[in-house]
């Protein structure tokens, strides 16, 4: 009732009344503030509406959208990680390098008489340090090879076989070329190091240390 | 005149996927970069090794980058 004791239709604020269309402007606020948060209305993963799920999904409702973007974003966050692990590791690398460089070539050591090593025999020896395995081999008289005896692959002993010309990696199958050193056959991609040698008399002295990526 | 409203769930999610695989490209860029480096200082080629490091950290700034939008636009939700 109004002051005057008319009475009035009370005015409907549906902005789809008829006749209302388009009069947006007339319209309470409350008409364009939607009855529920759209970030609390949960569409299932095939988008049919939850009358049509199996059972299984209905005991178990979750928010699928709001599971979709946690996952991601959670996913991210630990691909940075990775990513943050993976640049430690390159300046490790780099770290190690500076550190190697600064003690620069190791000092020649002597490692073995040519009397002690007949041909087509092999010897151990640890150059430049004690836990740096390496070997010795004389495949002819006049010839001199020594590598380091881990193999490049997951650092195994390598076991060489002068008869056959080839050194061995037992855990892999890897084959190395014995005069060179590189890989012939199985996981080793890179050739063994090599150690230099020389001859002073009939002492033979290891005088460095030769890595090579071919 | 331009509103600054929050972004809604599913714009989130899009910029999430969106920012994943630029994030998932530069890890793979970076575990490449890794193996390389790490085989070519194995076999004593050592002339890579500060440069590759330095692409890997910008890659891991890129990421961190990204990583700092979805903080902030997780934060304008709020």
């Amino acid at each position: 009732m109004t002051r005057d004791g008319e009475s009035r239709t009370p005015i409907d604020a549906r902005i789809d009344t008829p006749g209302r269309e388009g009069l947006t402007g007339t319209a309470p606020a409350s008409v364009y503030r939607p009855l529920r948060d759209p970030e609390q209305v949960t569409t299932a993963p095939d988008g049919r509406p939850m009358e049509g799920q199996p059972a299984w999904r209905t005991d178990f409702p979750i928010d699928w959208p709001q599971d979709a973007y946690v996952e991601r974003r959670e996913f991210m966050k630990f691909m940075v990680l990775t990513s943050g692990a993976f640049a430690l590791g390159q300046l490790w690398i780099a770290g190690q390098n500076w550190w190697r460089r600064r003690h620069g070539q190791p000092e020649q050591m002597r490692i073995a008489s040519l009397d002690d090593i007949a041909v087509g025999e092999t010897r151990t020896f640890a150059y430049p340090t004690e836990h740096d395995p390496c070997v010795l081999i004389r495949p002819a008289a006049d010839v001199l090879l020594a590598y380091n005896q881990k193999c490049t692959h997951l650092s195994c002993a390598v076991i060489p076989r002068v008869a056959d010309g080839v050194i061995r990696c037992p855990c892999h199958e890897g084959l190395f070329d014995l005069s060179s050193g590189r890989p012939l056959a199985g996981p080793p991609r890179r050739p063994l190091i090599r150690i230099t040698l020389r001859l002073q008399g009939r002492d033979i002295y290891a005088t460095g240390v030769e890595e090579r990526t071919t | 005149m331009s509103v600054n409203r929050p972004f809604t769930r599913d714009q989130r999610t899009t910029i999430v996927n969106g920012m994943l695989a630029f994030v998932l490209m530069l890890v793979v860029l970076q575990l490449w970069l890794l193996t390389a480096t790490m085989n070519a200082y194995l076999g004593g080629d050592t002339a890579i090794v500060w440069p590759a490091a330095a692409v890997s950290v910008v890659c891991l700034l890129l990421n961190l980058g990204l990583l700092r939008y979805l903080y902030y636009i997780e934060r304008r939700r709020r």
